[in-house]
């Protein structure tokens, strides 16, 4: 990976990269997620409440600033949750510059009062443009943020567990289980497949050889996926699987528990009825 | 094409989640009906193959890049409901642990990609594949088809929702509170890009791992080919292939729809309140009426009782859509829908109706 740094990365290279990245990602979340601070000493099942809750309180308001300060609330929640700034940032800057990219012609093509004319061009500034781009900007890094709090202080297992807080059927938390586990291993042999190409390559791939080369290797994935899930059935039914399914239910609630709830709740609805 | 958070009002997500609700469990029902135990490794499998895919970022002629989401090749493979459950899964792991699209739009993602988007793969891919042998070409251009098919209507359904946002959810000075493009410009924005790119991503995936699979395992082609079902399910199908026709008749003719601007003046006797104070329009009713003097006001019970009910698509112009030509056609589009429902509904319960008897007459 570091030779191809300073030149122009070619298809197998990016893709790596992008499975690699991916990769890491969720091995890291479940390192930090075991870090001390403030949400990590949680119970999962009022941190994904309380957060989704935020998120809804960012999506129902109607008033700038009260998106603002969940925004500001989501940031100190990471600060006092030890999660590191160079992990936010490319979270904050990747949703500002996909959704400012969007967000940036409703500031000419919404209707309104001028509040400012561009010079040359003759556009249009108008003052519910500018409100409507940073309405979508702050709800998306609020909404992103507070996300991103989820899933970097909480084990993955334990976040699909709480699921059921919200009634979401004990076959789903298991197929979600089974999916977040498998995801990680055909990355992991997608990541060996084009590594294992890459090394027999010298020079660049055309465009259609590259274009091939990602289409078997889809075609021996998804082959490689059903033989697996055949072993895996088989494995199952060995251990004594019949088609039902249980999860253990260990979260045990206790004061500052109820206290992050009520205080979620509070802020939570605080912020609905202010931003009404 | 993953809407993240903040794009659509909770309304309108609400409703979504509300809307795929009744397919994820009828999905559910059937793919645990005919997978028993096999479900929960056969579907994590394939969701996570669903997640891994959507990850290749494929080269397209040209130059440019773009990433398929998989949902034709989902359908090929699974059949439609265990494509809509898999895909479904999916973007419930991409939201939640990947940041990719928004926890609140999740159950708009899945209605728009997982469940439009694989009914329609699957539609198109036995339309074209028809009775096609396995390893036949046919196959190959029908998944392609059903990929690019499907992902552009589900690009078409994300417009129509980011469309409709300024429409309904403004703020007291008037800035739109979520995505603030009207239809005319949400649809055109989504679907160059999708028509073009993103649709020939999702096309060369469908197709070359079909074509893939043609040559190392065609019995991954085998559940969805419509070969190999029972006597009953054959003959259903020939049953549903004699009914084609029809079928696109009634397509062309609801793309037809927009013709129905280009006639002039009102329907005979399909007056309203308002055509007896146009005097241009009091001639034309005069003209068409054999010369018949119109009375000097619209009749008094003609005006209370068209005060009584407002349509929701009036004139078969919704007042949200701005080009008259597509309220037309959206309007076609939802009374045939209605029609379908109503037709659907009236067939279950007369089938329901002439089942009872012959069970209670059993031993």
């Amino acid at each position: 990976m570091s030779g191809s740094h300073g030149k122009r990365r070619g298809f197998v290279e990016r893709t790596i990269h992008g499975l690699y990245a991916a990769i890491e990602r969720a091995l890291y979340a479940d390192t930090l997620a075991l870090r001390r601070g403030i949400l990590q000493g949680l119970d999962p099942r009022v941190k994904l409440a309380g957060l989704l809750a935020l998120i809804l309180a960012a999506a129902l308001s109607a008033k700038l600033w009260i998106i603002a300060l969940i925004l500001a609330v989501a940031v100190s929640l990471a600060g006092l949750s030890g999660i590191p700034v160079s992990l936010v940032a490319p979270v904050w800057l990747s949703a500002l510059t996909f959704t400012g990219t969007i967000a940036a012609p409703a500031i000419f093509l919404t209707p309104g009062n001028t509040i400012y004319r561009v010079p040359l061009v003759d556009w249009n500034v108008t003052a519910q443009g500018v409100t409507t781009a940073l309405y979508l900007i702050l709800r998306v890094e609020a909404s992103a943020t507070l996300a991103l709090l989820l899933v970097f202080t909480t084990p993955w297992t334990h976040v699909l567990k709480a699921l059921r807080v919200f009634r979401v059927p004990v076959v789903f938390v298991v197929v979600l289980g089974m999916t977040f586990r498998y995801i990680l291993l055909l990355l992991e042999t997608a990541r060996e497949m084009f590594e294992s190409r890459q090394s027999r390559t010298v020079g660049k791939l055309s465009g259609s050889d590259s274009r091939r080369l990602a289409i078997s290797s889809g075609g021996v994935l998804i082959a490689k996926a059903f033989q697996l899930s055949g072993e895996v059935f088989l494995a199952m039914q060995a251990r004594g699987f019949r088609g039902e399914v249980y999860v253990l239910d260990e979260f045990r609630m206790k004061s500052r528990d109820w206290a992050a709830l009520a205080l979620f709740a509070g802020v939570a609805g605080g912020a609905v009825w202010a931003g009404r | 094409m993953h809407i993240p958070d903040g794009y659509l009002s909770p309304a309108t997500c609400a409703a979504l989640y509300g809307g795929a609700a009744p397919f994820w469990y009828v999905a559910l029902q059937r793919v645990r009906k005919a997978l028993h135990t096999r479900l929960v490794p056969l579907l994590s499998l394939s969701a996570a193959f669903c997640f891994v895919i959507m990850m290749f970022n494929l080269p397209l002629p040209g130059g440019t890049t773009g990433h398929a989401v998989g949902i034709g090749l989902a359908t090929v493979v699974l059949g439609p409901w265990a494509a809509m459950l898999a895909v479904s899964i999916a973007i419930v792991i991409q939201a939640l642990f990947f940041g990719d699209g928004g926890i609140t739009a999740i159950g708009a993602n899945c209605f728009n990609m997982a469940i439009a988007g694989s009914l329609v793969a699957y539609a198109v891919y036995r339309a074209i594949a028809g009775g096609a042998a396995l390893t036949s070409s046919r196959r190959v251009v029908a998944a392609g088809l059903a990929g690019y098919t499907a992902i552009n209507v589900s690009a078409l359904l994300a417009a129509i929702e980011f469309g409709l946002q300024p429409v309904f959810y403004r703020d007291a000075a008037g800035a739109p509170l979520y995505c603030p493009y009207p239809l005319s410009i949400a649809i055109p924005a989504m679907m160059i890009g999708h028509l073009t790119v993103a649709g020939l991503a999702e096309l060369f995936v469908s197709a070359g791992v079909v074509a893939f699979l043609q040559q190392s395992d065609t019995s991954l082609l085998r559940g969805t080919s419509g070969l190999t079902g029972k006597l009953v399910e054959a003959e259903s199908f020939a049953g549903r292939r004699a009914l084609r026709p029809l079928w696109l008749g009634l397509g062309a003719l609801m793309i037809l729809t927009p013709l129905g601007i280009l006639a002039g003046g009102a329907a005979w006797g399909e007056w309203v309140t308002s055509d007896y104070a146009d005097p241009a329009v009091r001639q034309q009713i005069a003209a068409s009426s054999l010369n018949q003097p119109l009375p000097v006001r619209a009749p008094e019970g003609l005006e209370r009782l068209s005060a009584v009910w407002t349509a929701p698509f009036a004139q078969y112009a919704p007042p949200y859509v701005r080009s008259r030509g597509f309220g037309y056609l959206l309007s076609a589009m939802f009374g045939v829908g209605l029609v379908m429902l109503g037709s659907l509904a009236a067939g279950k319960l007369l089938r329901a109706y002439n089942r009872a008897p012959g069970e209670t007459a059993g031993p």
